[in-house]
């Protein structure tokens, strides 16, 4: 879906369509208060693999596999401070620790050492792993913002306007898996957006769906990184990198290759490629 | 180029003192148990709901829907009370419809309690990946899930067991304290073991002979007090087996000709209090370990 999403998206953000709140400040961070620290933050993740290499198929190669565990170090000692307003942009390389990182920072996944610390829990915009299938959208609704920490009242208070961004009326109380991939999709980013963040992080792959929605979805993002305190914004698009982050943060195999001004470290990065 | 933008008042401070002076709490930290609790406690609308919605998805696709509830069951206990009917012969234990059913029924409730407890966190890892809440919450989910499926077939229990010659009678209304204390013992082991398979991941392929262990030394379909008649000390081991005291209870509660050794409701009384208390703590600790993938 990212990937699909991707050019059409690119091509829409013109360069007035920058984020405000970061352009309007562009020195403030350096003096603000400090919202997330990350000190020395490694992963390591142990899975069970198998030892030999696959060898063409033969079945000696496969009577020959051993169970072995296999340590994955994710990431190599992170170490950041984040400012109240920044708005934060992470890039690297498929596979670079990005997801792993921000999954850290969010405190989802635990830090094999070092630790993070923020002033209240950061969130990932994404509910999709609290919904379930066989359910209609509007249980949906109900059952993905309760995930997310809403109250009930709340999201009754927003339900009318979340089914109206879906643009899934007429499906709403369908069951989630009659719905196409684009449908779906539409209905989990509303729900994921329906809340306010103090300290956010989107993952550039939820604009999603056909163009009218994505145009939406952009503004819909737009508007809750201006609502939201501290913003990290993952993404492959360095358009959307340069047009609204003041600060950016290269990962690259696990380890930081560069934390510094957007424009520096993405010329860095696109010499690098 | 990788060096942090710190102030440069801040440059002598470690990130941790840096954290600690501007009041950063650490992220994912693990809240002390009252504290806890109270969280588990304010998501308690999404418990019930995660509950209830996860059975309605499980039958929503079968044509008979909910009614899958009462039928799985009770096609259990046709099976067991005609092979063991058969088995059994003239040991039957007496009256043995209703005594199978009482038994099957229970141990269902039991035994789904253990089984989708141990998996509760295990197959929710995306859901442990992508959004914060006490990761109680799950466990607790999953065996509320089984006592919503438990009670309707607890009504049928009772109506099997009008035709087996039981005559309603003040006394039913202790079935409300043998559920809960049942209920909460049930939590407790399901908190136990969603733990224990997160660290012991092949524990989930073992849980299927406990159950099976459990469900053959409970006398679901034999009465085990008349096995063990000339035994005394054995006698003493069973009459602290939790489920032989719960399968007792019901069965003095509901059946005629069988009555409820008073002993078993504070022994049940005491395993109930103990299991919860340590899945409780138990769960607990490894709180911030649940995202974690191995």
């Amino acid at each position: 879906m990212a990937e699909t999403a991707e050019p059409a998206r690119s091509a829409e953000t013109g360069p007035e369509e920058t984020g405000p709140a970061v352009e309007d400040h562009p020195n403030r961070p350096a003096e603000s208060q400090p919202v997330v620290v990350c000190d020395d933050v490694h992963i390591e993740f142990k899975t069970l693999a198998t030892g030999k290499r696959v060898n063409g198929g033969t079945a000696k190669g496969l009577l020959q596999r051993k169970r072995t565990m296999k340590s994955v170090h994710a990431l190599k000692g992170v170490s950041f401070v984040a400012r109240a307003n920044e708005s934060i942009g992470i890039i690297g390389t498929n596979g670079s620790g990005k997801s792993t990182l921000m999954k850290t920072i969010t405190g989802l996944i635990p830090p094999t050492r070092g630790a993070v610390f923020a002033t209240s829990r950061p969130n990932l915009l994404g509910v999709g792993a609290a919904l379930i299938n066989d359910l209609s959208g509007s249980q949906n609704i109900i059952l993905g913002g309760l995930a997310m920490g809403m109250t009930r009242t709340e999201i009754e208070a927003k339900y009318d306007e979340i089914v109206e961004f879906t643009g899934l009326k007429d499906f709403i109380d369908m069951p989630m898996r009659t719905y196409s991939s684009g449908m779906s999709a539409r209905l989990k980013f509303a729900i994921a957006t329906a809340k306010d963040y103090e300290i956010l992080i989107v993952d550039e792959a939820l604009s999603v769906g056909d163009r009218e929605f994505q145009k939406k979805s952009e503004a819909r993002i737009r508007g809750i990184r201006e609502k939201a305190g501290t913003v990290f914004l993952v993404s492959h698009s360095m358009r959307s990198i340069r047009d609204t982050c003041n600060r950016t943060i290269w990962i690259e195999k696990g380890d930081m290759r560069a934390d510094g001004a957007t424009d520096d470290v993405v010329d860095e990065y696109e010499k690098h490629k | 180029m990788s060096t942090a933008p710190t102030g440069s008042i801040l440059a002598f401070m470690t990130l941790s003192e840096i954290a600690a002076q501007n009041n950063l709490g650490r992220v994912g930290a693990r809240p002390p148990l009252l504290a806890y609790l109270k969280q588990v406690w304010q998501r308690r609308d999404f418990t019930f709901l995660l509950a209830r919605y996860r059975i309605q998805s499980e039958n929503e696709r079968n044509r008979l829907g909910m009614l899958w509830v009462l039928l799985r069951p009770t096609l259990s206990a046709g099976v067991y009370a005609l092979v063991f009917g058969l088995v059994l012969a003239g040991a039957r234990p007496h009256n043995f419809v209703p005594f199978v059913v009482v038994g099957v029924f229970c141990m269902e409730f039991f035994n789904t309690s253990m089984n989708a407890g141990a998996k509760s966190i295990v197959t929710n890892a995306s859901l442990v990946q992508s959004l914060p809440f006490p990761r109680m919450v799950l466990p607790i989910a999953t065996v509320t899930q089984n006592l919503l499926n438990f009670l309707p077939t607890l009504v049928l229990m009772i109506v099997i067991t009008l035709f087996g010659g039981a005559r309603p009678s003040l006394e039913w209304l202790l079935l409300i304290p043998m559920v809960i204390l049942f209920w909460i013992f049930n939590q407790g082991v399901g908190l136990i073991f969603a733990r224990l398979t997160v660290h012991f991941r092949d524990l989930s392929q073992f849980i299927p002979f406990i159950s099976r262990m459990v469900f053959y030394t409970s006398g679901v379909f034999f009465d085990p007090h008349r096995m063990v008649e000339n035994y005394p000390t054995i006698r003493g081991i069973i009459d602290w087996h939790p489920l032989i005291e719960v399968l007792t209870i019901a069965r003095g509660l509901l059946l005629p000709g069988y009555t409820v050794p008073v002993d078993y409701w504070w022994k049940l009384a005491i395993w109930a209090v103990v299991l919860i208390v340590a899945g409780i703590v138990y769960f607990w600790q490894a709180e911030e370990r649940y995202g974690r993938d191995s």
